[in-house]
């Protein structure tokens, strides 16, 4: 089985503040993190090959050179190998020039490391929350793909995949190739050992730049290539004029808003 | 690919049982100021399997036109059918804008159809216009979690394809339905839909967390402090016919399933009233029920966040203040 991981290296967006004043974002001294559903990707990959131990799992990226810190990372807690795109050509593309030049990549990949059987993705990064690009990626593949997955199992010539629905969880089946995308499962990924992250510390990248992929089409990359651009950006106005009920105690605070609520006719 | 008419599509999911799902139908509001703007018609395309009931909703809520794609392979939604079929329609009738709700299967379908049609989407929109300079839409939608907004433009490439979030519009009044019927006929074959559902595990106790359709919610937060004091938010959400909600914190300690989640990581909600109880309201939280029409907070915390986006807070202990509001409700109902 070999399963290639997109992840993107994201801001923690938890620890991204308001500027009061200039009412802006206040990036700076903003930790960078995998993103959280890139990871419960890679852990649904690590499962996968705790169950069948020829698995190979290769991680790939794009971003500029900082986020080989993400390949890393990834390396310490279960791929055995990472790719990192990074070039000024690929700068400013939207979510469609972005898996077009994903989908390069993983053409350009597998003639190093072999056909992928699988490609996971998380639902969505956390900083665009666009859940666009696994889709999109799966579309140039010509794969097809499964979203909000939970976990898969591998299952002879296919796959199960848990995914999560408004009813509960469907088990899909779909046979590889395949792209699936992961959302939040119940349980937690597990935590790079000591000597995956000294081994992932000293871990050559390599990295795949603006001359990496001499047959792409540049009018379909980088801000020029991207069909969708960005008009404005700002801060989502605070809302005004709630009421806040503290009376003596809370039998008294409660029966004042169910009157509140009742006189609004909310209930 | 080139636009054929100044029309705009608003793509109308259905359920199993032939409905429209319900933003579907909420989209044609925003749509029909939209359509109107851009000097094309309001187009409903509605996808499913015995869905005479959504064609109707679609007609009786404004659209112009409705084109209908029903056969059995669209009774269960699947990625493939259901691209080919609305791609198929995008290339045959050539809109310039389409609206698609921003539910899962929404949010599986519309980067898959954009691609096929190299198009540009926006995803998760919160609010639509029509940009005046360029007579673009102006799609508008969250990002870092809710701490920014950004305005989208998709200037060259047609359609314009914009997923929008469940509840942030409103259904328009019921009219006469006399909206022109368009009945197509396309087929997709089985080996061209490459997924099979094999089973389908209902949520424990059977109960179906449709969080985004609810118009009323109850959501608990860390302030509950265990799984058994979500009994108390289910106590509410039972006498108001409620569906119960919750935060990241709660479902990260393991209290209630993940399908409850409400915020960035979970769902995006639009009720009439979301009553958040021992929720402190952090951002990610907000960004997915800061839409809801009335938000009642109920958290000890007299400076926790989330009363800044209350309509009414209440400094208390929910486990004091919640049987109060049940034995309220019960004694108003008889």
């Amino acid at each position: 089985m070999n399963i290639l991981v997109c992840v993107k290296q994201v801001p923690d967006t938890t620890e991204i503040k308001i500027d009061p004043v200039k009412n802006t974002l206040i990036r700076d001294g903003v930790p960078s993190i995998v993103n959280p559903f890139d990871g419960y990707a890679l852990e649904a990959a690590a499962r996968i090959k705790d169950k069948n131990p020829d698995t190979k799992i290769v991680v790939l990226t794009m971003g500029p050179p900082q986020a080989t810190a993400a390949i890393k990372e990834c390396l310490a807690i279960a791929a055995d190998k990472g790719y990192l795109v990074s070039g000024r050509t690929f700068g400013g593309s939207d979510t469609l020039a972005t898996s077009y030049i994903l989908y390069n990549a993983v053409k350009k990949i597998e003639e190093l490391e072999g056909k992928f059987d699988a490609i996971f993705c998380g639902k969505q990064a956390i900083d665009g929350d666009t859940a666009q690009v696994g889709p999109e990626l799966a579309e140039h593949l010509g794969y097809p793909q499964v979203t909000y997955g939970l976990e898969a199992e591998v299952d002879g010539d296919m796959l199960k995949v848990k995914k999560e629905v408004e009813e509960g969880v469907e088990v899909i089946g779909v046979k590889f190739p395949c792209l699936i995308t992961y959302t939040k499962p119940a349980w937690d990924p597990r935590y790079p050992t000591i000597k995956r992250k000294m081994a992932a510390n000293k871990a050559e990248i390599p990295v795949l730049g603006d001359d990496a992929f001499p047959d792409i089409d540049t009018t379909r990359i980088g801000l020029k290539g991207s069909p969708t651009n960005v008009k404005k950006t700002f801060v989502p106005q605070k809302k005004t004029g709630g009421v806040k009920i503290a009376e003596e105690d809370n039998t008294a605070s409660a029966k004042k808003l169910f009157e509140l609520l009742t006189a609004a006719s909310i209930i | 690919m080139e636009a054929k008419t100044k029309d705009l599509w608003v793509f109308v999911e259905t359920n199993e049982d032939g409905t429209a799902k319900n933003v579907g139908i909420e989209l044609l509001t925003p749509g029909k100021m939209m359509a109107g703007k851009q000097g094309g018609a309001l187009v409903a395309v509605v996808i499913g399997c015995g869905a005479d009931e959504a064609v109707k909703a679609a007609s009786e809520h404004g659209a112009d036109k409705v084109i209908v794609v029903d056969g059995p392979e669209y009774k269960h939604y699947s990625t493939d059918a259901y691209a080919i079929a609305l791609c198929t329609l995008v290339e045959k009738y050539g809109p310039t804008s389409m609206l698609i709700g921003a539910t899962n299967n929404g949010r599986d379908l519309g980067p898959r159809v954009s691609c096929r049609l190299h198009t540009g989407l926006t995803a998760d929109c919160t609010a639509l216009d029509i940009d005046e300079e360029t007579g673009n839409v102006a799609w508008t939608r969250p990002a870092f979690g809710g701490n920014l907004m950004a305005t989208i433009l998709c200037p060259n490439h047609r359609p314009q394809i914009g997923t929008v979030r469940p509840g942030v519009f409103k259904k328009g009044d019921v009219t006469a339905a006399n909206a022109e019927i368009i009945k197509e006929d396309i087929h997709v074959a089985d080996d061209q839909i490459r997924t099979q559902v094999i089973e389908l595990i209902k949520e424990m106790g059977g109960e179906n967390v449709d969080l985004e359709g609810a118009e009323i919610i109850v959501s608990g937060g860390r302030g509950v402090g265990g799984p058994e004091g979500f009994d108390t938010i289910k106590a509410l959400a039972d006498v108001l016919g409620a569906t119960v909600g919750a935060s990241r914190a709660a479902v990260d300690a393991g209290w209630i399933a993940h399908a409850h989640q409400v915020g960035q990581t979970g769902k995006t909600v639009g009720p009439k009233l979301y009553i958040a109880c021992g929720i402190s309201g952090a951002i990610q939280h907000l960004a997915g029920m800061s839409g809801s029409d009335c938000i009642v907070a109920i958290n000890k915390d007299p400076d926790a966040p989330i009363f800044d986006v209350a309509d009414y807070g209440v400094v208390g202990n929910l486990f004091e203040v919640l049987p109060v509001l049940v034995d309220g409700i019960k004694k108003a109902h008889g």
